[in-house]
């Protein structure tokens, strides 16, 4: 056991001597390498951080959405839907919501107005997200005016900033007075957006919708595990196209690696040969091979995540965010919170090092089946 | 201790530039003796010096070490013979370039696993007994010519070889070297130890340490 | 299908390894028929070389059919959302009917090849290579094999459509539901831990009795594979639920979560080690008369017995740590 380490050890020493003295050599592949590993590992982190951000929104959400229809489009709730629901076994709250888009021209982006269920906020002022308020240079206690649709402007004074937590679920929204919102929206009295229903048992959710449905049948429930699986199989889908798009430089990696590999240089012919002359087995050679493959390939994941991570979460990703994102508009501005996530590594490591490794073991093997006598023969 | 019977080797066998190198050759080379195999060039004699040393195998005929059957071996159990037995002086040299010079003395030794606090100093006593202790960390391809073939023979004997094996040792030394190679063959002589090597320089076949000379032409011996 | 990256990933992985083996298939079939150590021709020569290629690549596919079982499960248990009523990676594989028969095979695939590198191993051990054209065979065999994988995997991925209503963890391993998976978990926990502890127990002592006295090498095979049952068994019928600290939670996958620590690869690393030791230990036995064998099998597969020992002692030790340091009480002592 010791003396295999040992010879482990020797073959590594071995290696890492001969990778640096071929820098120039090796330093093409390493870059390309860890370039790919840097696109791959940019767009996966990145799609990752959107589907948590997306996620995060979706676990604030209520169990069911009920929308009312008129065809075949989202119309206003009218007064007394949420009497006849009345009351459900399994529903735990039922409440009418008033939420509203507004279009800023001033800033060229939609914010979500809302009105909180606990009617926390006071009439005048407003409760605004963070990307909002640094874009509009709000802080607490400043004032602002909106020009409502119907051509009016409304004054609000700030009485907080949200907190950054989930920027993506709260970057663009406007916490808002119940009277101030109707003002401002004209929104005809007792209507409501729409019907939030929370309920405690996640099993109980789809008899309960079917029930809606029944006893409302101008409705529609949504629910949000539907959401979050369109959520998440949405962007599964984008990172796979993305994936896909990429394969085709996956597969010239491979060519490359493959034709690195085997084009080796007189120099290393020679070399393998000495070695091969001197009493280096076919399998050592072999061996000794593979750990270059395994350093380089460590090496270029290690580079290439390191700045993929660096380029998603600290810079926001701007090689791939209009690709990715989608509505890139809506959000001039936000960090993703940093998430790494052990399937998606395995994922990378996949799509780099095992094509990398698969290309170059035939090559390797060439190289290591030179005739010992070979040096004795030129 | 080496026996050969009937050895034959063709290169590109089955094909339209089928050569045979060696035909039929019967040998028997004795122990802690130096042998010299002489030959003008293309004679064989440095094929038959890798079916010696276990490089190659023979397209027909049988190969015995110590009366063990080594011509049907394959490569791998060849390696292991080979590195324990024969330790090789390359007409270039060929040490690899880039490492230094005590690096490459060690090479050998790498896949045996042998510690490397234990084979450094075993290196090092070699290269000083070759009076190249003040060159360890030179790089190779700074060494001159003699220091070279030095540094090739502290390498062939890392391992402690029953048998030194030489091709064409001063082909590549002017006079004062090659009279320096032939000291140090000497003191190998002196201490019993078997060296095989191929020459047609008349300094080392003609020297009295020479205690064997085998004649080859055209791939066969020459009875002499 | 569901267009997915690990999913590319996997089917990228499989389709790899069986295009590796068919491109070598060609070859180990000139090896079957003119393999002649005795011979020096260069043909001979030639195929003696490519003995180290096919040896390469059968570490290569086994090394990646390992890594993409772990990426399987891994990805079943992350597209759980997808799927109504699924809550882990249970329930994904039970999406269609190809799911676990592909984890099936690749777990089979890996014992395979774990027998085959044993024997390779000792093959290269003897200086007549006298395995040679059995082990080139078995490399055919392999190849149906892998690609039996690839097949399921396309299979199981291509009839993946999320919103189909599965079953989770909860359901497949609960105690009402029929079929083996529901008669693990239906298991009570007494009966199920004896079975594990005693198959634990006799594939230890079968490895550490071969590895003393060399003798029922078959024996350690046939014990290991049962332990390795035993050993999955018992992770859903108890072992799972004091991970879970849950008394109904009968999830074999679930306890790979970081949420429990990563547990599960302490459970089923040295499970998995153990049990690939115990088949090398075994598929060297048949060959263990041949003469430039003889010295060299009764050694490897003492070592092979020895790692297998070891796994299964250390297995069972992990195994009884995570119970007696849960707070879940599910047997009353005295």
């Amino acid at each position: 056991m010791n003396s295999w380490i040992e010879r482990q050890r020797h073959l590594i020493d071995f290696t890492l001597a001969s990778l640096l003295r071929r820098k120039g050599r090796n330093l093409g592949l390493l870059t390309v390498y860890t370039l790919l590993v840097f696109v791959l590992a940019s767009a996966m982190l990145y799609t990752h951080a959107l589907r948590r951000e997306a996620t995060t929104i979706l676990e604030g959400a209520p169990e069911i959405v009920l929308q009312r229809l008129v065809a075949g489009r989202h119309d206003l709730i009218p007064p007394g839907y949420v009497e006849r629901i009345g009351r459900m076994r399994g529903v735990q709250e039922i409440r009418g919501r008033l939420w509203g888009y507004y279009y800023d021209s001033v800033v060229k982006a939609n914010y979500t107005f809302m009105v909180p269920a606990d009617g926390s906020v006071a009439r005048g002022t407003i409760v605004v997200g963070p990307a909002l308020a640094r874009q509009r240079g709000l802080d607490p206690n400043t004032g602002i005016s909106f020009r409502s649709y119907s051509g009016e402007l409304f004054s609000f004074s700030v009485a907080a900033v949200l907190p950054q937590s989930s920027e993506l679920a709260s970057a663009d929204l406007i916490l808002i007075n119940e009277d101030d919102f109707r003002a401002f929206f004209a929104y005809p009295s007792g209507h409501t957006t729409d019907i939030a229903l929370s309920v405690a048992n996640p099993a109980e959710v789809r008899n309960i919708a079917i029930k809606l449905s029944k006893l409302l049948p101008d409705s529609r429930p949504i629910l949000r595990e539907e959401m979050q699986r369109t959520y998440a199989s949405l962007f599964d889908w984008r990172e796979g196209i993305m994936l896909a798009l990429l394969s085709a430089s996956i597969l010239a990696f491979a060519i490359l690696a493959w034709e690195k590999a085997s084009g080796l240089s007189a120099d290393e012919k020679r070399e393998i040969g000495i070695l091969k002359a001197i009493g280096w087995e076919t399998g050592d050679v072999i061996r000794m091979k593979l750990w270059e493959g395994g350093l380089i390939s460590l090496t270029a994941f290690l580079l290439g995540f390191v700045g993929a991570y660096i380029h998603v979460f600290k810079f926001g990703a701007p090689l791939f965010a209009p690709v990715l994102k989608g509505w890139a508009v809506l959000y001039p501005h936000f960090t993703l919170m940093p998430v790494v996530d052990g399937l998606q590594l395995a994922t990378l490591f996949f799509f780099t090092v095992f094509p990398y490794m698969a290309a170059v073991l035939v090559p390797i093997w060439r190289a290591a089946v030179t005739d010992p006598d070979a040096v004795m023969r030129s | 201790m080496i026996e050969l019977r009937d050895v034959r080797k063709a290169f590109n066998q089955g094909q339209h530039n089928e050569y045979w190198a060696l035909s039929g050759i019967s040998l028997a080379i004795e122990a802690k003796q130096v042998t010299a195999l002489r030959g003008p060039s293309g004679s064989g004699k440095t094929t038959l010096l890798t079916l010696i040393g276990c490089l190659a195998r023979p397209t027909s005929g049988r190969v015995t070490l110590h009366g063990r059957d080594i011509s049907g071996l394959p490569e791998r159990f060849l390696t292991e013979i080979r590195r324990k037995t024969f330790g090789f002086v390359f007409q270039q040299f060929n040490l690899i370039k880039g490492l230094s010079a005590i690096e490459n003395v060690m090479l050998p030794a790498y896949p045996t696993g042998r510690p490397h606090q234990e084979l450094k100093r075993n290196a090092e006593a070699l290269l000083e007994q070759l009076q190249l202790g003040h060159r360890r960390d030179a790089r190779a391809e700074w060494l001159s010519g003699g220091e070279q073939q030095r540094v090739a023979i502290a390498r062939a004997l890392i391992n402690d070889p029953e048998v030194l094996i030489a091709d064409e040792p001063t082909a590549n030394l002017d006079t004062a070297l090659a009279k320096e190679f032939m000291a140090i063959l000497e003191s190998f002589g002196a201490e019993g130890r078997t060296v095989i090597l191929t020459s047609h320089d008349p300094l080392v076949t003609e020297s009295a340490v020479v205690a064997r000379l085998v004649d080859m032409r055209d791939g066969k011996l020459v009875k002499s | 299908m569901i267009f997915q990256p690990a999913i590319i990933a996997l089917l990228l992985a499989s389709a790899v390894s069986v295009a590796m083996l068919a491109a070598a298939a060609p070859f180990a079939i000139q090896i079957i028929r003119h393999w002649d150590i005795a011979s020096g021709s260069e043909r001979q020569l030639q195929l003696e070389r490519r003995t180290y290629l096919f040896s390469t690549l059968a570490v290569f596919v086994m090394a990646t059919q390992l890594a993409a079982v772990l990426l399987f499960v891994f990805n079943a248990d992350k597209m759980s959302e997808m799927f109504v009523g699924a809550m882990c990676a249970v329930g994904t594989l039970n999406v269609n009917g190809y799911g676990f028969p592909a984890l099936i095979a690749q777990m089979t695939v890996f014992f395979l090849a774990a027998g085959w590198l044993a024997v390779n191993q000792v093959d290269a051990r003897a200086p007549d290579y006298p395995l040679v054209r059995i082990k080139y065979a078995a490399l055919l065999v392999l190849l149906p094999a892998v690609a039996t994988v690839l097949w399921l995997q396309l299979e199981y991925f291509l009839n993946l459509r999320a919103d189909v209503i599965t079953s989770c963890c909860g359901s497949l391993f609960s105690e009402d539901t029929k079929g083996l998976t529901g008669d693990m978990a239906a298991m009570s926990p007494v009966p199920a831990m004896i079975g594990f502890y005693v198959a634990l127990a006799i594939a230890f002592a079968t490895a550490s009795f071969h590895a003393q006295t060399r003798r029922g090498g078959y024996w350690v095979a046939a014990t290991s594979i049962a332990a390795f049952v035993a050993g999955v068994m018992g992770i859903i019928a108890f072992v799972s639920l004091y991970i879970y600290e849950h008394p109904h939670h009968h999830c074999p996958f679930c306890i790979l979560k970081p949420e429990y620590d990563w547990r599960g690869y302490w459970l089923y690393v040295p499970l998995f080690a153990a049990t690939a030791c115990g088949i090398g230990a075994g598929a060297v036995q048949p060959f263990r008369n041949i003469e430039s064998l003889k010295s060299v099998i009764p050694q490897v597969s003492a070592r092979l017995a020895t790692i297998a020992a070891t796994g299964f002692l250390l297995f069972a030790v992990i195994a009884t740590v995570f119970v007696a340091r849960s707070n879940l009480v599910l047997i009353e002592l005295g």
